[in-house]
């Protein structure tokens, strides 16, 4: 309604075939997935009675989610860049080792720090690598996924840490803060800072350019390899912070072999939510909102007592027909 | 197997009519096309001639009305069916497989085959029998990804021959050709037809409408305004029945070229990849027109210019400042600014609203403390937009729903509004309909008044010899011929863009 009493709308220069599409297109971007996600949170409310209770929502959901939203928040912005970052379950490892393995002799926030500083060079590298030595973002990742679940194995000598002696670090993610622990807290001030970042900063606006049109932003004057770098830096070090969470969380590291899917987990909130594999747009609240979808049907099955074999089943028929649905659109706008 | 039409091969439409999601696009068209003649279909974008084209073709169907093809109503319902009549279109997009041969091109869905092998002999004898029969060649067992556009061309040409078609409907053959690979294509178009065949040419083009065609189709607004001889009509006749009123003066009136004004634009000796040894000097105030075929190097000069591509030798300055190293993020804020040839390519981004298309360029003035500053986003890139009149709904539509002049002048809001020193236009009016042509023109004309240093390629003579003030020619990466006043003639700019080409390999 704004939209059009705004401007004076010129017949001749719309495209009036396919402008009812555009229109379905712009709706599909913007909400998107939110009215599936309202129909299966009001169906999950109607069907079990746990599922409204604060344990569900707060720590089987949200609690668990944290580290995955902070992933896929970082994520979405390299997906918007152009890119795609692979590494980030090696990269959680990794974090999980180093802060153990630091917290086990010394003082905790220093372990926080140093495996963040880890998880900003994977990204600088990964960066550097898609960027400059201009190869695929999916083979440069794959490969630095490799070298860096290959570098944790070998600094830990493939032995796991565990923290119940000197659980301190478990505050990180475990301390009350007005009724929701600091892993949920800090899921909400990345995603929130993340998601204002690409909505309303200059950086955010050189990303949706750097991946819709790299030779354009580039003649306009972007730096797009230095954005596409900075992107795979902020993933690096999301994956790093998830890494720490988890381990406050669990007190124990895991082997990669357990967190090999992770990557492909984040991936698939992220383009459920709506943001488009080939770069070029997408946004924070939507990949939100596609991941806690995923959580949900996760959870449901759970609740109402499904064979949870089922679970990956279901999330791949769904990120098929999200996929199915972007290209299409995308196809229907030329 | 396809057949060849016997005596009568007119293609007639009769009172067609076609709606897309209710806005008519073509509306109770008749026309007949007669066999063996090459027929025109001109009118501004948007005037129905890609539809009436793709309705005779298959594409789509009419929603009234009827299409005859030898007096006998067909109806078509996909390009399949209409090239089973002798009907193919060449498209403006070609679709070649780039890692196929030639020969496997021309033959590809219609292989000669022997138990799901292809027989490649018999395929070499067909081959080598068709390009007998049409009278052009190209090498067949090239990768056909190596071809150059007009060669791509001429492959759909034979593919379309190969399955014995009679009617050959091109969409804007010439778009995205150079001046001689334009003249060879001709020479195709006028064979085709001396062989019996029909050929519906779209062009947007006029003076290659009036010096091909047989008969001329004019729409406006989906209807047909008249349809008859080329021989009479004009150039001015033609855009009259278009614009559905005259067009005026082509080109804005020429300001005197300034003499004592300061050099803003200062090239030395530059060597850049495609580019040798060029030097100028464009002063304040001035236009200077950058003529030459395609891959002269006029484009590859633009990009050493913006420091897009990697200077190897020489010197750039602006208003006396040494650039010559520098990136595009650096010449904007030196004052470069660069309109680039493709505007959907290297341009725009397509499916991102107007406003973050005009500002791109410009974000750090309209932003603090790294976040974009909405009011002060939306007051300067409105002003930038009226300035160079963009009709639109509202700047937060994606620049992908506006016309192609709107879209070029989206680009010539953000130089605007990085109040540039020295405008560069690569190809400015490069799809761009009749009417917003004129006014890209009067933009580029007040830039130039405004004090700016403008240099125009263009692959359209007109253009050039209409807008600049002075006409640099350049050929194989140099600068051949500088033409000023008198001497700024069609002449004279062709015969130093072709000289030595022609023995050249």
């Amino acid at each position: 309604m704004t939209e059009a009493s705004n401007g004076v709308l010129n017949p001749t220069e719309l495209d009036t075939a396919n402008f009812s599409w555009r229109r379905f297109g712009g709706l599909w971007r913007t909400t998107g997935i939110l009215i599936p996600f309202l129909v299966l949170f009001i169906t999950l409310a109607i069907a079990n009675g746990q599922f409204l209770t604060r344990q569900n929502l707060v720590v089987n959901i949200l609690y668990l989610q944290a580290p995955i939203l902070i992933i896929a928040a970082a994520g979405t912005l390299v997906l918007i860049a152009g890119g795609l970052d692979l590494s980030v379950a090696a990269t959680f490892v990794l974090a999980e080792d180093v802060a153990a393995g630091v917290a086990l002799h010394s003082n905790p926030i220093f372990a926080v720090i140093l495996a963040l500083l880890c998880g900003a060079v994977v990204g600088l590298v990964n960066g550097f690598v898609v960027a400059y030595l201009r190869i695929n973002a999916l083979i440069a990742t794959l490969a630095m996924s490799f070298v860096v679940a290959g570098i944790a194995e070998v600094a830990t000598n493939n032995t796991f840490y565990s923290l119940f002696d000197r659980p301190s670090l478990g505050k990180f993610a475990t301390q009350d803060f007005l009724g929701a622990q600091s892993a949920i807290w800090i899921a909400l001030v990345v995603v929130v800072i993340l998601g204002l970042t690409l909505w309303r900063s200059t950086f955010g606006r050189y990303v949706f350019a750097a991946g819709g049109n790299a030779e354009a932003a580039r003649l306009a004057g972007v730096r797009v390899s230095r954005v596409r770098i900075t992107t795979f830096v902020l993933s690096g070090t999301a994956a790093a912070l998830a890494g720490v969470i988890s381990l406050a969380q669990t007190l124990t590291t895991t082997p990669y072999s357990n967190e090999s899917s992770l990557a492909f987990t984040v991936l698939a909130g992220i383009v459920v939510g709506g943001t488009s594999i080939v770069g070029g747009d997408g946004s924070v609240t939507r990949t939100v909102i596609g991941t806690l979808f995923i959580a949900l049907i996760q959870n449901g099955f759970d609740l109402l007592q499904f064979n949870t074999f089922y679970i990956p089943l279901v999330t791949g028929v769904i990120l098929i027909v999200a996929v199915s649905l972007d290209v299409w659109l995308r196809q229907r706008r030329r | 197997m396809p057949r060849r039409n016997a005596t009568d091969g007119d293609v007639q439409v009769v009172n067609v009519s076609k709606r897309f999601g209710g806005a008519p696009a073509l509306a109770e068209v008749s026309v007949t096309i007669r066999r063996g003649e090459i027929h025109a279909l001109v009118g501004e974008n948007g005037a129905g001639k890609s539809t009436l084209g793709k309705i005779i073709s298959g594409v789509h169907s009419p929603d009234l009305g009827e299409i005859l093809v030898n007096g006998e109503s067909v109806n078509f319902r996909s390009p399949r069916d209409a090239m089973d009549r002798g009907i193919v279109t060449i498209a403006q997009e070609l679709a070649v497989v780039p890692y196929l041969s030639v020969e496997e091109n021309v033959f590809l869905g219609a292989e000669p085959r022997r138990w799901g092998f292809v027989r490649r002999r018999e395929m070499r004898r067909r081959y080598k029998e068709l390009v007998n029969r049409v009278g052009f060649r190209l090498p067949a067992s090239q990768m056909a990804g190596s071809l150059v556009t007009a060669d791509q061309q001429k492959l759909e040409i034979l593919r379309a021959l190969s399955r014995d078609a009679s009617t050959i409907i091109m969409d804007e053959p010439s778009a995205a050709l150079s001046m001689h690979e334009v003249y060879a294509l001709h020479g195709v178009i006028r064979s085709l037809t001396a062989s019996g065949r029909t050929v519906i040419l779209i062009s947007h083009f006029l003076s290659e409408v009036l010096d091909l065609a047989d008969t001329i189709t004019i729409l406006r607004d989906g209807r047909v305004i008249r349809s008859g001889p080329a021989n009479q009509e004009t150039e001015n006749s033609l855009i009259e029945g278009m614009l559905g009123r005259s067009l005026g003066q082509a080109f804005p009136d020429k300001q005197l070229a300034p003499s004592e004004s300061p050099v803003l634009l200062e090239v030395n000796e530059l060597c850049a990849p495609g580019v040798h040894d060029a030097s100028l000097r464009v002063r304040a105030g001035e236009i200077v027109g950058l003529a030459g075929l395609v891959g002269s190097g006029r484009s590859e000069f633009a990009s050493a210019l913006f420091g897009a591509s990697k200077v190897t030798s020489g010197t750039i300055l602006i208003a006396g400042k040494d650039v010559t190293h520098h990136d595009p993020h650096q010449s904007l804020r030196e004052g470069i600014s660069l309109i680039p040839e493709s505007r959907k390519e290297q341009g725009l981004l397509m499916g991102r609203p107007i406003s973050e298309n005009v500002s791109l360029a410009n974000l750090n003035v309209l932003s603090r403390l790294g976040i974009v500053s909405p009011t002060r986003e939306r007051n300067r890139v409105s002003i930038a937009l009226e300035n160079v009149r963009v009709k639109m709904a509202s700047m937060r539509t994606p620049v992908s729903s506006l016309s192609g002049g709107n879209q070029q002048k989206v680009l010539f809001a953000r130089t605007t509004l990085c109040e540039p020193r020295v405008l560069i236009a690569d190809e400015p009016t490069r799809g761009v309909d009749v009417g917003s042509k004129r006014m890209i023109y009067d933009v580029l004309v007040e830039q130039a008044a405004a004090g700016l240093g403008v240099v125009v390629i263009s692959s359209e003579l007109e253009e050039v010899l209409g807008l600049a003030h002075r006409i640099i020619v350049m050929r194989a990466g140099r600068f051949v011929a500088e033409l000023t006043g008198e001497a700024m003639t069609q002449q004279a700019v062709l015969e130093a863009a072709f000289a030595e080409t022609a023995t050249a390999p």
